[in-house]
């Protein structure tokens, strides 16, 4: 929680600095976010290349229960692009891309921005923040109306992080591995889906 | 947009084969990137006076997304749950 402050923390910095003109716009137009994007996804990809620990637990899982990521995926994408209908400015391509960020605000809104422009990089940061926060506060809600696997999916890409220890919590110890998986394919699907929605 | 992707399968490869050294910097080095390109999006945004102006309109656009986000994944995790214990069931 307070790690996901402290960026939200950078971003309001950011934008305060930018809104008083502190910092002249000019020092936007090099490359200096895409040169900064390629270096994460670098790291990105070194910090899981790194961990073949974490795949092999994966092998204890109940073989049905391996769909859930897909599930989440697709279940998500489409309720994006359903909803899109109350969104006259918001094409359903565009929602889509939004919503295939499955909470994971920082890196889902810093690709939006890089290929959509700034206003639905905003939608994307703000829409994913708050699935996080929403998968936090009616996880217990969510055991009780849609079953044990609802706050998995509610999750999204969080759940092998800042959701992992409220899934343990309301669904239940057993089902540590399947959100850590869980989260680990999300998480991985965000900036394919995203370039994705965002190239089509 | 596609090099970025690259970047990360590389990133991968190098991980594994580097997998027995020390790679706790790694994680630190990720933190520091994505403040500062949160801090750039925040920039883009605070001097944008168009996105400022509509802020209250994009909050109430995302909300409306992660609702439909939600929704859409939750209910697919039900249809597994009732599907896995019906199974288990029998």
């Amino acid at each position: 929680m307070r790690s996901s402050l402290i960026i939200v923390g950078f971003f309001i910095l950011g934008s305060l600095l930018g809104y008083f003109g502190v910092i002249p716009t000019s020092f936007l137009e090099g490359d200096i976010s895409f040169y900064a994007l390629g270096a994460l996804m670098f790291c990105v990809g070194i910090s899981l290349g790194s961990d073949p620990e974490t795949l092999k637990s994966f092998k204890k899982i109940n073989p049905r229960l391996l769909l859930l990521p897909l599930l989440t995926i697709i279940g998500t994408v489409a309720g994006s692009a359903i909803v899109s209908i109350f969104l006259p400015e918001r094409s359903a391509i565009d929602s889509m891309a939004v919503g295939s960020g499955l909470g994971y605000y920082s890196l889902s809104s810093i690709f939006i921005t890089e290929f959509k422009g700034a206003e639905l990089g905003t939608i994307a940061l703000l829409s994913n923040i708050s699935r996080e926060i929403l998968a936090l506060l009616l996880a217990p809600v969510f055991v009780k109306y849609f079953g044990k696997l609802a706050p998995i999916s509610a999750g999204g890409a969080t759940t092998m992080d800042t959701t992992l220890p409220i899934i343990m919590k309301f669904s239940g110890k057993e089902y540590m591995v399947l959100s850590v998986f869980h989260g680990f394919v999300t998480d991985l699907s965000v900036p394919f889906l995203v370039t994705l929605f965002c190239s089509i | 947009m596609f090099k970025v992707l690259a970047l990360m399968i590389l990133g991968i490869g190098v991980g594994y084969l580097f997998r027995k050294r020390n790679l706790s910097f790694i994680s630190k080095l990720i933190t520091v990137l994505i403040w500062i390109l949160l801090f750039v999006l925040g920039l883009e945004v605070g001097s944008n006076p168009q996105i400022v102006s509509n802020l209250g309109k994009l909050g109430l656009d995302a909300l409306v997304i992660t609702v439909g986000a939600l929704l859409g994944s939750i209910i697919l995790a039900a249809l597994l749950w009732r599907f896995v214990n019906k199974k288990k069931a029998q």
